[in-house]
């Protein structure tokens, strides 16, 4: 078997595995936020919580309580490695300088995961476990949280009512992360990824000699890392380092994970609204997109076109042997196109065009499937946005599962898709005019723009991954970046509650014979058409820059 | 205005309290129960499947080593020990910087574009010495049978894999450096050699430190 043939049944074993959780997983899901009942261990949460979760919140008081916990989030985390120097189990490793440990704990706080450090010889036990790891769950949950909300908006009438934070926050992480993350963890140390407190410590060589190796509760946070798109490595290496991806198996594993929530929530969004048949449409959008994108990566990449590339007979710099091109073609789409970031491969390493389809993915504003509960609410905003376009063309007031698209209603949407790619564009100009941030570079000429273009694209879109070429440990970087990363969080979060909080409030209206079927492998067509032309009349001229430049050079 | 620095208040309290609590479920009580369960179900994988050999650890089976001889005087980087299987190249591994006490090997790539001067520079060099170090007098490798991950660094820069083609190649040498025969060291690779798990997941691959380990047993039988 040739390694195109063995990278596509990889790509149709997933599709299988994703599947055949896909009904489950996003019923139970829907259960989960539908359920009256609480469960004891939840109860004793909320009594240390202080919050009553049976509370109902209009939008304001939502956002509130998710702001404040995300704001507590950002400053503990920041607090946690400025004093590692003085924490026990920190393995001697000395505190985090303010720039960067502000910049980790925005990433971490926004599901971003975008790393300045490099793990294994920065952070200790404490800051991995207690202060990393944790914000890989609850800034997940934080994610779902606010599709969750979104979708009551929809489901709901004459109320403005969308659920309660605490209890939507805790739901996710006891019910649906935890358990997932601790069944993921048991089978990635069963495959060979290390789990133990051992430090640094010194293991002996073939040739004789010493080699220091750094251990770590690494298995339960690389589980939790892919399962809830977040993304940030314990080593600097990420997913391509032995000891967090062991295996070829684990690495397909590693895929199913980071996919299987952001997927498995169309199904959720169908069973809330009453109409698993819209939560097909939407399925299909992204899937669409995502094997699309797929296909596209793997044809370019085995083609390997670029002198290096060509001259070593395969485009595998920055790729495992275990792995091959095929299943980190695979991992590098899925990676960008959800928010993770995770990288079983190096990203700046791929040829141009393969670099250019990872920056789209994110560009698109990662909603194919995007990251946990981030992806359905910012599928949910395209779809607003192409059932307006559609209702432009017949002249027809637009409506979304019986809800009027009203003026409020479209500017709330059209603010959340400028606000991205604002952060993006603006914040990359002012790098490449600023002297300092080019010294950052590691390659020259197009490639050279790509790195801080992706920079930017990763961090307002709170993707996390890298080409990793810049040095980005400096003040410029670690402060615009943050920022970028919290602008690209929060503001679009302020936008979608918004305009849940007023379809919510809005009476239905009967579905007649001009509304638009949203569930009709049109729609599907009419929204992909409307994310591919929103992301291409933004992004074109970047992208000719840097990587559609160095791949057609090539 | 009192009232709202009030309410602010309470909410960041609930914020903080609500944080605390969940750090304890997922940042404490969630790692280490992993830890036990790993522990004492995948006792050698979870500390690193550590692999012996004459009763001595000689590395973990998932990260590559470098096997060079000693660095001589005036050199900057060792000469590759042509006795023993050669892993891929490691452009990409740093030193630690930060935390000097230590001196752990900072994994990573090289992060080279395809047009990168410095990359085709590396692998003309690498490709070149492939050719020059796996001739022997009646084996001559040719251009177009160096694979691609012999002259390429790895993602993590500890790949502890080559490709069966990189295993082959060396085939030759490392007969005519032990001094055993060249199906004897051929049957060795094979077996060594590890298919797609289940057919079609990953890519074949030889372990160079198991293959080694092999390697030391047969040389010191014959």
């Amino acid at each position: 078997m040739g390694p195109v043939l063995a990278g596509i049944l990889q790509l149709l074993a997933l599709m299988a595995a994703l599947a055949l959780a896909y009904v489950p997983l996003g019923t139970y899901m829907a259960k989960v936020y539908s359920s009256d009942q609480h469960w004891r261990v939840e109860k004793w949460i909320y009594k240390g919580i202080g919050a009553d979760p049976d509370t109902e919140m209009r939008w304001p008081a939502y956002l509130r309580g998710l702001l404040a916990f995300s704001a507590v989030g950002v400053l503990f985390l920041y607090a946690l490695q400025r004093l590692q120097g003085v924490l026990p189990g920190s393995l001697g490793f000395s505190s985090i300088d303010p720039d960067q440990a502000f910049n980790t704990a925005v990433s971490f706080v926004t599901n971003t995961n975008w790393q300045s450090y490099y793990g294994e010889q920065a952070m200790g036990h404490v800051v991995q476990t207690a202060g990393l790891a944790v914000q890989n769950f609850v800034s997940a949950a934080v994610g779902i949280a606010v599709a969750v909300a979104l979708v009551r908006g929809f489901a709901r009438s004459r109320t403005g009512e969308l659920g309660n934070f605490w209890s939507d926050l805790v739901r996710g992480v006891v019910r649906i992360l935890l358990p997932g993350a601790a069944v993921a963890a048991v089978v990635l140390v069963a495959c060979g990824a290390i789990q133990n407190f051992s430090g640094i410590h010194e293991v002996g060589q073939f040739l004789g000699g010493p080699q220091q190796w750094n251990g770590g509760a690494v298995a339960s946070q690389e589980a939790i890392k892919e399962l809830g798109t977040n993304g940030g490595g314990y080593f600097n290496a990420n997913s391509t380092h032995p000891f967090e991806n062991p295996t070829p198996f684990t690495n397909l594993f590693e895929i199913f994970l980071l996919l299987v929530i952001p997927f498995s929530l169309t199904r959720t969004f169908g069973v809330m609204v009453g109409s698993v048949r819209q939560g097909y449409a939407i399925l299909a959008t992204m899937a669409g997109i995502w094997a699309g994108f797929v296909a596209l990566m793997m044809w370019t990449e085995f083609a390997h076109h670029g002198p290096a590339f060509e001259l070593a007979n395969g485009a595998l710099e920055g790729k495992e042997t275990r792995f091959g091109v095929g299943a980190s073609s695979i991992f590098a789409v899925s990676t960008t196109l959800t928010s993770t970031g995770a990288v079983d491969s190096f990203h700046s390493s791929y040829t141009g065009l393969g670099g250019g389809i990872t920056m789209l993915g994110m560009m698109l504003g990662e909603i194919a499937p995007g990251g946990t509960g981030s992806g359905l609410y910012g599928m949910l905003i395209m779809a607003v946005i192409a059932v307006f376009i559609a209702g432009l063309m017949v002249g027809r007031t637009p409506e979304y599962l019986g809800k009027k698209i009203g003026t409020r209603e479209i500017k709330f949407a059209a603010c959340y898709i400028l606000i991205t790619p604002a952060l993006v564009l603006i914040f990359t100009a002012f790098a490449m005019a600023l002297p300092p941030p080019g010294n950052s570079m590691t390659n020259s000429g197009a490639h050279g723009f790509s790195e801080i273009l992706y920079a930017y694209t990763s961090a307002a879109n709170n993707n996390g991954s890298a080409f990793a070429g810049l040095n980005a440990d400096t003040q410029w970087f670690n402060t615009t970046l943050g920022l970028a990363m919290v602008l690209g969080r929060f503001l679009p979060m302020v936008f979608v509650l918004a305009l849940a909080g007023s379809l919510a409030e809005q009476k239905p209206i009967p579905a007649t014979a001009g509304t638009l079927r949203t569930e009709k492998p049109l729609f599907t067509g009419l929204l992909v058409g409307a994310i591919l032309i929103i992301a291409g009349l933004t992004y074109f001229p970047a992208l000719a820059l840097g990587p559609l430049a160095e791949g057609l050079a090539s | 205005m009192n009232n709202s620095v009030t309410n602010t208040a309470r909410l960041l309290g609930a914020g903080l309290r609500a944080l605390l609590v969940l750090t304890v479920v997922t940042g404490i009580i969630y790692p280490l129960v992993i830890t036990g369960i790993a522990q004492g179900l995948f006792g050698n994988k979870a500390n690193g499947s550590e692999i012996k050999a004459d009763g001595k650890v000689v590395g973990s089976s998932l990260i590559g080593q470098s096997y060079n001889l000693p660095l001589k005087e005036g050199q900057e980087t060792p000469a590759p020990d042509l006795k023993w299987f050669q892993g891929r190249p490691q452009n990409g591994l740093g030193t630690n910087s930060v935390n000097t006490q230590y001196s752990i090997i900072l994994s990573g790539a090289t992060n080279r574009s395809g047009d990168n001067k410095e990359l085709i520079q590396w692998v003309n060099d690498a490709k070149a010495a492939v050719i020059k170090d796996n001739s022997t007098a009646d084996y001559k490798v040719k251009a177009s049978e160096v694979p691609a991950d012999a002259v390429t660094s790895s993602g993590s820069g500890l790949d502890p894999d080559i490709s069966p083609q990189y295993a082959d190649i060396q085939v030759h040498r490392i007969a005519e450096r032990n001094g055993l025969p060249v199906d004897q060291v051929q049957k060795l690779v094979d077996e060594h050699t590890e298919g797609r798990t289940l057919g079609f997941i990953g890519e074949p691959r030889v372990n160079v430190l198991e293959l080694n380990v092999a390697l030391k047993e047969l040389v010191a039988k014959s």
